[in-house]
């Protein structure tokens, strides 16, 4: 293309500005490059809502253009260079909408669905095709004879046949694919019973033959491009919230250069590279602290729920979470080489192992597709011995054994359930990543919980507040305002939230990594870690903090972790369905005991290292278990890819979330009960659909095989057995 | 039975047509949001734009 445009004016010298002025308008109308913001926008839920956001979004100067998708729950705003995304947030924010910055990138991925495009499109066209050949095929059912049948049938062959070479396209592909690997799958019965039916069909028209199976070829097409588009649509779902939540995390860092600061993608970070990482935001890259002192919150690597202190020469590892101070961060690894990616790698390795689960549509279409083939060649030289050498009859019952085994209701059996179940959990706030995940999860007999994060929210909860005088109370509100820590934003909240008002502390300021200091009274308060405020060491295991007033004795406040909403329920539940429930955390044992104690769990492991945690799944597989991993940190990774089945809330990082099957969208954990008896409820469903195909193919093929399956027959017994199916399938939502 | 040398080719030209109109709506893109447009018939602003 461009070596001819190229070309052009050296061929003709006259127009050789032409070309160059089309360059130029090309180029101009690509100069003001729109850049095309996303943004999720999880609370919008109405007709008002829309249009609300909209009006806002096209009133913020620099906007072009802004237009919400209600099924993503996602606003495509085009806008000049100028507009940020922060921008955009603000002003939602402003009429009370949350909103999120999407990565573009990962977005572009899923924004227009061409796969699932092209499938509707040949199944319109069979559709189409279908019903035209079906009302021809009436009248010759009904009677028609002679020249008006043969005149039916070759209007049917104008129509049947090239919408089957056009819609029928993905499965002669497949097929293809598969037979030069030497190798069946369902695709293979399917193209051969289309294309002998279409064939035969023809055949016969030409020889003014009385039977013609146009009609059983298309709708065989018809209703196995319904089982495909019922398939893609699940996954796609799947796949773009997936994506979603991956373009959430919109990866950035903030870079110190010579000039001062700029903000670059992590592509970009090099090793030897200043990143500075300001309080509460996460760490982008594995690297040494150069300056700066704060606290570091290593929960979702290690399950320690204590934060850790951080001071210059400490090692950092991406993905855990600066507390109090700003921190300057040498670069050590980044990108491709940090330790999170490095994790993220083994999981892709130990997801491989776990690929060789086959589907219980596998493993039925693996006895399948020979077995017809070998039933219609049977029937074929059975045919061709009794009717002493007539090829034509012989070959009709055969095809006509092809096409009444033909595997609409299997094609349709496995999707149609699976869709179902999964819209039923996607409602639910469980997102089903993998195909067979929801076979594996109807499979389990044991559950393996991790602790932070997971039964609990990271989040800490004040236990004490009863014991400490008001005066005290609030003397440590006052302070624990002036601080983002998670132990004081925790206390200042409960403390609030108990009428309290804070005392008026002056010069309050925070320390980082240290705690918070003010004055009251001409004397000064304190109120952070046991050291710094002068308790010597902290008791146990507990995460505590500590406050002094004057040169009064320290006392201190102490906090759990908060329970994730729905923990009891789940564990309940999963308990009264019988599963073997097991705690096993990179906690100390103090909290872990209590939490077990808690929430009944009697089975429990503390201050489990990462291979300690997989090698719990590991032993309860080898008592002949089938574990669900229930995790979100970096150290479950390996648990979590180890296990039968796993689920990760959408909090939990991005390689736990790569190596699960399942995604909790929501906080609550309630739902994880009722899951596994869906899940047992669509197995089911397919085992019933299994069922209803080969009862309908026990009745079917002996009247194929005997010679008395006319089109008429074929078509019935098909689109009853599809609609059967369906409906069964219907009954799981 | 002339009848039916007319009507075989208007009722395919009619479906065809239909096809035809699912195509063009496939195309410009009116089914990536099948939530929101029903919502939006209940909007009371005049939404001339075109599909994003």
């Amino acid at each position: 293309m461009s070596a001819e445009m190229q070309m052009r004016p050296a061929a003709c010298p006259a127009c050789a500005v032409a070309p160059s002025a089309e360059t130029l308008a090309a180029a101009g109308a690509a100069a003001p490059k729109e850049a095309r913001l996303f943004l999720s926008l999880p609370t919008i839920h109405c007709a008002a809502c829309i249009s609300a956001v909209e009006r806002a979004l096209n009133g913020t100067a620099g906007v072009l253009d802004a237009r919400v998708n209600l099924t993503l729950k996602r606003v495509a705003v085009e806008a000049g260079p100028e507009v940020t995304a922060d921008r955009l947030i603000e002003v939602l924010a402003a009429i009370g909408y949350e909103a999120h910055e999407l990565d573009p990138g990962v977005i572009a991925a899923t924004a227009t669905d061409r796969a699932g495009r092209d499938i509707l499109m040949r199944l319109a066209v069979s559709g189409f095709a279908m019903m035209n050949v079906m009302l021809l095929s009436v009248a010759v059912w009904s009677g028609a004879a002679d020249a008006t049948r043969d005149l039916f049938h070759w209007v049917s062959a104008m129509i049947a046949l090239p919408t089957i070479v056009f819609a029928a396209q993905p499965f002669f592909r497949n097929a293809f694919a598969v037979l030069r690997h030497g190798r069946l799958n369902m695709d293979v019965p399917i193209s051969l019973a289309i294309v002998l039916a279409a064939g035969m069909s023809l055949y016969e028209t030409a020889q003014h033959g009385p039977h013609a199976y146009f009609d059983a070829a298309l709708s065989l097409t018809f209703f196995l491009l319904a089982g495909r588009y019922l398939d893609h649509r699940t996954r796609a779902v799947a796949r773009s919230a997936a994506e979603e939540l991956a373009a959430l995390e919109v990866p950035r860092a903030q870079r110190r250069t010579g000039a001062g600061e700029e903000t670059v993608p992590i592509a970009e970070i090099a090793v030897g590279d200043v990143v500075l990482v300001r309080p509460g935001g996460r760490v982008p890259v594995d690297g040494v602290v150069a300056e700066g002192q704060s606290e570091i919150d290593r929960s979702l690597l290690t399950g320690e729920t204590l934060p850790a202190f951080a001071g210059p020469g400490m090692a950092l590892s991406a993905g855990e979470v600066n507390l109090t101070g700003p921190l300057a961060v040498t670069v050590t690894a980044a990108g491709q080489d940090s330790s999170l990616h490095r994790m993220a790698d083994l999981v892709a390795v130990a997801e491989s192992s776990r690929n060789r689960y086959t589907s219980l549509a596998d493993r039925a279409a693996r006895i399948y597709a020979p077995g017809v083939h070998l039933l219609s060649l049977l029937a074929f030289l059975v045919w061709l011995w009794i009717s002493g050498g007539d090829l034509r009859l012989a070959l009709n019952i055969a095809v006509a054994v092809l096409i009444i085994t033909c595997p609409c209701a299997l094609g349709l059996a496995v999707p149609a359930v699976t869709t179902a179940a999964s819209g039923r959990l996607f409602r639910r706030g469980l997102l089903i990543k993998d195909g067979t995940a929801l076979e594996r999860l109807a499979e389990i007999d044991a559950v393996v919980f991790d602790k932070t994060g997971t039964l609990t929210l990271g989040a800490p909860e004040p236990t004490n507040l009863g014991d400490h005088p008001r005066r005290d109370l609030e003397i440590a509100l006052a302070l624990a305002e002036g601080s983002a820590h998670p132990l004081a934003r925790a206390l200042a909240e409960a403390a609030r939230q108990a009428g309290l008002h804070p005392a008026r502390v002056s010069d309050i300021r925070e320390v980082p990594g240290y705690g918070v200091e003010g004055a009251l009274g001409g004397e000064t308060v304190r109120f952070g870690r046991a050291a710094w405020v002068g308790a010597g060491a902290a008791p146990g295991s507990e995460t505590a903090s500590w406050l002094r007033v004057g040169a009064r004795a320290p006392v201190t406040f102490t906090f759990a972790d908060r329970l994730r909403p729905g923990a009891e329920t789940a564990v309940a539940e999963l308990v009264a369905l019988g599963m073997k429930v097991r705690l096993v955390s990179g906690d100390a044992p103090g909290p872990v005991a209590d939490l077990a104690a808690r929430l009944g769990i009697s089975d429990w492991q503390a201050e489990a290292l990462p291979e300690d945690k997989a090698a719990a799944v590991q032993a309860l597989g080898d008592e002949g278990r089938r574990v669900l991993m229930v995790g979100d940190g970096l150290n479950d990774t390996a648990a979590l890819a180890a296990a039968h089945v796993s689920i990760s809330p959408a909090s939990a990082l991005d390689a736990a979330r790569v190596a699960s099957d399942i995604v909790l969208l929501g906080r609550d954990l309630a739902p994880l009960g009722g899951a596994v008896a869906t899940a047992r409820r669509a197995t089911r469903r397919i085992r019933e659909n299994f069922a209803i195909s080969a009862l309908y193919n026990m009745i079917a093929v002996p009247v194929a095989l005997v010679g008395l399956a006319t089109p008429l027959a074929a078509a019935l017994a098909m689109s009853a057995s599809s609609i059967t199916v369906s409906l069964n399938a219907l009954r799981l939502r | 039975m002339q009848i039916i040398a007319y009507l075989i080719p208007v009722s395919l030209f009619l479906g065809g047509l239909g096809l035809g109109a699912f195509f063009w709506a496939l195309r410009s893109h009116q089914f990536e949001d099948p939530e929101g447009d029903s919502r939006r018939i209940l909007n009371d602003d005049w939404d001339e734009h075109p599909k994003p």
